[in-house]
């Protein structure tokens, strides 16, 4: 954990090192409108931090950068080319794979094939089930997940390991650039560690960018290299991780919901 | 976590101080009553063993009171009434796993034959490009059907209950209600292949079930079928293409609809408006699928249970038949019967869910 405390490099405009980037990107669901206008930029090799309160829009973004939703306006760059991402099958070919909040498991499936879902390793024309198995397996051990048995379907198991096998698929997926929404909400102390230590195994191969939202800002702040603030469908905060702290962003926050009862307590 | 269960069992036998330590040997009918118990245990586990077990029941009820339902006639009656209703309830499985249903693939089993029969007559194509057509129209209906269904988004109870009417006045606009004969060039080992030999449905629909279980367990589509209808939020999300894999097994569903009607045809020997019944091929079907254990809530469903399915719905008919029930009192008995095997089946489902696996 000491290699997360050292000043990351700050943020360089070169697009050589650059793995993601959004440029003023809108979205809006009707009369609701998501993202005002969102400026972000992911280097390669590091892990950004995405906080903010409920509703202010960070899944939608983590949707967009996905390749699930399309913006209404903005420009996406992936390794400092811009693209339209037109599915989410078109970002995972671009190294672009997403642990969804609501994770994407299919209950009626196995563990396996779970962990292939739309990645299943074939011969065709049949599904060769016997890779797919041992390699899960290896992957789960891999994590020091305890799965005893790859076979059983998803909707058995507990909500900490439905959330180790999602987070599990895309870490193994060769992904190079990888969205985790909320990878720990439903995770103890010790599988969270379990996430966030993978998160950092990840970052010093230094080859995969990670973006992460989570809530629990003190459990993922040491993990990440920079933190940006989501705030009403706009980045209110970009700063290092060493120059900010829980507490001051807590405090943000909370600033922030303090200010709006205020305003309605006057108003 | 598992190890944490595991942990405690552990530490339940070890301080529970009247645990025998060395188990003493045990005498050997034990262990085969328990290899046997294992055994029926992982029968009951097997979706399509409730329904399976309804069918023997069955036979042996229908045997006892009338010794002449195993003679060969008859089981080549009850084999013609299970093979059209099994290869249409294949189709309806994967639809139902998708959570989608069509109501038309009984309607698409009377207009095929006519299509097939102007094909040959009107338009002199040869007997197997004209069956080879009249398919890929029914699988062009399946696709009309999937494209209402996913891209304007109207529920498939409703867009096939549309298509169910308009292509029976397709069917009757184009045959003017009236019956034609084979044609001539299909007569001959085409039409005994396909239909007109005793057990040739029931082949054909043994050969589809066995080719759509594989599909349906051990193939990319079959999962992500399972996976759009067990949740379509999350398939979408891993890249699934829901929309793909609805329309194609609706066009798989027309097109088995479409072969059911055409084996139907050969069977009778008459291209007939009234192939399938109107309502009542369809109704069979979706009755055989459900019987078989495919729940209608989507996300899962075995082809294999929706011909044992049909195989029940058959021995019914035939079997109060035999016994000297007339047809009124026999769509009586069906009813109850279905009403009473899906009891059972829920029954059986849930005590396997709630079983030692």
């Amino acid at each position: 954990m000491t290699q997360t405390q050292t000043a990351p490099k700050p943020a360089d405009p070169s697009p050589n090192d650059e793995a993601l980037r959004a440029e003023h990107v809108v979205k809006r669901f009707g009369a609701l409108t998501a993202l005002r206008d969102v400026n972000l930029r992911l280097g390669k090799g590091e892990v950004l931090g995405l906080i903010g309160d409920n509703g202010a829009g960070k899944s939608t973004l983590i949707k967009i950068l996905c390749g699930y939703h399309k913006p209404d306006a903005g420009r996406i760059f992936v390794f400092g080319e811009e693209t339209t991402l037109r599915g989410v099958d078109h970002a995972r070919s671009l190294g672009i794979d997403t642990v969804y909040q609501d994770l994407a498991l299919i209950n009626e499936l196995s563990v396996y094939h779970n962990m292939f879902l739309n990645r299943e390793v074939v011969r065709w024309p049949l599904l060769n089930n016997r890779i797919m198995r041992r390699r899960a397996q290896e992957h789960l051990a891999d994590m020091g997940v305890n799965i005893p048995d790859v076979t059983v379907e998803v909707a058995k198991l507990s909500g900490g390991q439905r959330q180790a096998i999602a987070v599990a698929r895309s870490v193994y997926s060769d992904a190079k650039i990888l969205l985790l929404d909320e990878p720990l909400a439903a995770m103890g102390a010790k599988e969270g560690a379990l996430i966030l230590d993978l998160v950092s195994d990840l970052k010093q191969r230094g080859d995969v960018s990670v973006i992460i939202i989570a809530h629990n800002y003190a459990q993922v702040l040491p993990v990440c290299d920079r933190v940006n603030l989501l705030q009403h469908g706009e980045i209110t905060l970009d700063k290092p991780t060493s120059e900010t702290s829980a507490e001051e962003l807590t405090e943000l926050v909370v600033a922030e919901y303090r200010a709006a009862r205020r305003n309605r307590l006057s108003g | 976590m598992s190890d944490a269960i595991d942990l405690t069992a552990e530490t339940g036998a070890r301080s529970s101080p009247s645990a025998p330590s060395p188990a003493p040997p045990r005498p050997s009918w034990r262990t085969a009553v328990e290899s046997l118990r294992g055994a029926g245990d992982w029968f009951l586990q097997q979706r399509e063993a409730s329904v399976l077990l309804v069918a023997i029941g069955l036979m042996l009820y229908f045997y006892s009171r009338q010794e002449i339902f195993f003679e060969q006639s008859n089981l080549v009656n009850i084999a013609q009434a299970t093979g059209p209703t099994a290869i249409v309830a294949v189709g309806i499985v994967l639809l139902l796993i998708n959570g989608e249903i069509d109501l038309s693939a009984g309607v698409v089993a009377a207009l095929v034959p006519f299509l097939f029969y102007f094909a040959v007559t009107d338009y002199a194509i040869p007997v197997i490009p004209a069956l080879i057509l009249s398919l890929v129209i029914a699988a062009g209906f399946g696709f009309v059907n999937g494209f209402v269904v996913t891209y304007f988004r109207v529920p498939s109870f409703v867009a096939t209950l549309g298509s169910f009417f308009a292509i029976r006045g397709i069917m009757l606009i184009i045959s003017d209600a009236y019956p034609q004969p084979i044609p001539e060039e299909a007569k001959g080992s085409v039409q005994s292949w396909l239909g007109q030999g005793k057990w040739s449905s029931l082949i054909w629909a043994l050969i589809i079930v066995a080719i759509f279980h594989v599909v349906l367990t051990q193939t990319r589509w079959g999962l992500h079928t399972v996976s759009v209808g067990g949740n379509l939020v999350g398939a979408t999300e891993a890249g699934i293409k829901a929309h793909r894999i609805k329309i194609g097994n609706f066009m798989i569903a027309s097109t088995l609809g479409g072969f059911a009607g055409l084996l139907e045809a050969f069977r009778i020997n008459t291209i007939d408006p009234n192939i399938g019944g109107g309502t009542g091929l369809i109704f069979f079907a979706i009755a055989a699928a459900v019987i078989g254990g495919t729940a209608l809530a989507g996300g899962s469903g075995t082809v294999i249970g929706a011909l044992l399915g049909a195989l029940v719905l058959a021995e019914l008919q035939n079997g109060f038949n035999l016994i000297g029930y007339n047809q009124n009192t026999i769509f009586l008995i069906t009813g109850i019967a279905i009403l009473v095997s899906m009891i059972a089946n829920q029954y059986l489902s849930r005590l396997r869910r709630a079983g030692r696996t």
